[in-house]
């Protein structure tokens, strides 16, 4: 994905003499090729994230459409202020990038997790969030996000999807439906969701943008009134949002997830969806659990 | 564009922006008066005699930027702007009234001529090196102008954007520092002018009261470099019981107290 984040901001820049590139000196090799090409418009702005979203709010006010992009919890913690005050009070539209999400970089340890990025932007009013689950996805949101008006969050994860799907911003996507119960698959986890509900009766819905939250198709969706969501980060980040769109329906929701704790084990990001219950057989044996409870 | 010789002589014009300020915390009680105080000459120098705009069209292209990083002093900013013409001087008996479009700090979506909202401090500086920025690649020869406190210098991100602005050499951009001390009590800054000279900032110390200081600073040529003033100031200048005491940081006149207030101010 990350690849493709250089292809189309290349081809962003090329199009559209608006978009700005800032980087918070990470992917400075990668968009080499960018800083050749448009060296008034791509900028490394060094190690300061806050002064980073800050001055993308400035260019984003006189008419421009930076792209900010850094790892996960430098331009989503380290920065929330000027995310909050800059961007969206003011709603400035700014693309955030992240790279590095929840325990992508498992071995650097819990300074570079940051399973808790969409929670926390989830409560900033007019931030949108984008969860692509394969390069081409990410091609697609970009691209329908890039000049919005709003702030918008493409959070870049280092692990992509088998297949690609039809995706709209905005909208989720069913990709099949059954009868026993719903299945929430926020972006990089639907590969192993797909694979986990091979021969059950169940309904998958795929959700790559998580704001604004696509609630209608959740609730159009769930006549078995049982839920499962699968989140790639902290457990429950979208339990409000959930809550939201089937409040007022008698409902079975049940979540797999990061845990909130610190996850102090290094190792490879697969040892740690092991250990959150992530893999397809885990989130299988949590579907049929719940398909059999509820029997 | 709006510019010509000052109409008002200044004495009195800031007089009447005091009082203006004054009568509007009182109204709220709310505002923080002692700040508003402290930047009010350097305010009505830079929209009397160095900034191109034009009131009746505040968002236009042939604009100066102004970004006032201490937001709190909003007080100051909305009696100079409609002194200039951006809105009717009467929305100041409103302030910081629910449906007011003048709150304790400025917001850039209510009021014509507040270039960025801020009041948590060490926003506006780096904001104001982005717009720098974007009129470089504009090809204007606007100017971009943020104010900021001594206070607000304890923020790590105003040297971020110190840092960003020489790295850039944004000659289009001047900070000033309203040096009033009001943090001694909390965090020595020392040398301002020095620390920005060392940050690769052209850097000058003025007299923040003095119009005719105030005025050759801010239009001196930028010399290839971004420009830092540091202006020496007293908070709550221009009404004796409030200089120098820190109680009215913070703090509205009482309407038993507005009287005497009214009658100290020069």
């Amino acid at each position: 994905m990350r690849k493709q984040f250089v292809q189309t901001t290349e081809a962003l820049l090329a199009a559209d003499s608006r978009v700005v590139l800032l980087l918070g000196d990470i992917g400075v090799y990668a968009f080499r090729k960018a800083f050749a090409a448009h060296p008034e418009r791509v900028f490394n702005l060094g190690i300061c994230e806050q002064a980073m979203t800050s001055v993308a709010a400035g260019l984003a006010r006189e008419g421009f459409l930076p792209i900010i992009h850094s790892i996960a919890p430098f331009v989503v913690e380290r920065c929330f202020e000027q995310l909050k005050v800059d961007l969206c009070y003011q709603q400035l539209g700014v693309r955030i990038v992240s790279v590095g999400a929840s325990y992508d970089y498992a071995a650097l340890g819990c300074t570079h997790h940051c399973p808790g990025d969409v929670s926390l932007l989830r409560s900033l009013p007019g931030m949108r969030i984008v969860t692509p689950g394969t390069p081409a996805e990410f091609d697609r949101l970009l691209r329908a996000v890039y000049a919005d008006p709003l702030p918008a969050y493409i959070r870049l994860s280092e692990r992509s999807n088998p297949a690609a799907h039809e995706v709209h911003f905005g909208r989720a996507t069913v990709l099949r439906t059954g009868r026993a119960a719903t299945v929430l698959a926020v972006g990089p986890v639907l590969g192993g969701v797909l694979e986990a509900a091979q021969g059950l009766d169940v309904t998958v819905l795929y959700y790559t943008t998580l704001a604004p939250f696509d609630g209608a198709t959740l609730r159009e969706h769930c006549a078995s009134r049982r839920l499962l969501v699968v989140e790639p980060f902290y457990t429950g980040t979208l339990a409000a949002d959930v809550a939201n769109a089937c409040g007022s329906l008698p409902m079975q929701v049940r979540w797999v997830g990061v845990p909130r704790e610190f996850r102090t084990g290094y190792g490879k990001p697969a040892e740690h969806d092991a250990a959150c219950g992530l893999t397809a057989p885990q989130i299988r044996a949590s579907l049929e659990e719940f398909l059999h409870a509820a029997a | 564009m709006n510019q010509g010789p000052p109409t008002t002589p200044p004495a009195t014009s800031l007089r009447r922006l005091r009082e203006t300020i004054v009568r509007a915390a009182a109204n709220a009680r709310e505002g923080h008066i002692a700040s508003a105080f402290s930047i009010l000459d350097i305010l009505w120098v830079l929209y009397d005699r160095v900034l191109r705009f034009n009131p009746a069209d505040p968002r236009s292209e042939e604009r100066d930027r102004f970004v006032l990083s201490k937001g709190h002093a909003s007080l100051a900013l909305y009696a100079v702007l409609a002194d200039k013409g951006f809105f009717p001087p009467e929305t100041l008996l409103g302030f910081g009234g629910v449906d007011s479009p003048l709150g304790g700090h400025p917001d850039c979506r209510k009021v014509p001529g507040v270039e960025a909202s801020t009041g948590s401090l060490g926003h506006g500086l780096p904001m104001a090196v982005g717009i720098a920025l974007a009129l470089r690649l504009k090809r204007s020869d606007r100017r971009v102008f943020a104010l900021v406190g001594d206070g607000e210098c304890n923020e790590g991100a105003i040297w971020e954007a110190a840092l960003l602005a020489s790295h850039h050499r944004l000659a289009n951009l001047t900070c000033i520092v309203d040096y009033n001390h009001s943090t001694d009590r909390a965090l020595l800054l020392g040398d301002v002018a020095a620390k920005f000279a060392a940050f690769g900032w052209s850097a000058e110390k003025i007299n923040g009261h003095d119009h005719a200081e105030i005025e050759r600073a801010l239009t001196r040529p930028a010399g290839g470099l971004p420009a830092v003033v540091v202006a020496e100031t007293i908070k709550g200048f221009g009404c004796k019981p409030m200089e120098g005491d820190p109680s009215w940081h913070h703090r509205a006149p009482t309407p038993a107290e507005l009287p005497g207030i009214l009658a100290e101010l020069r």
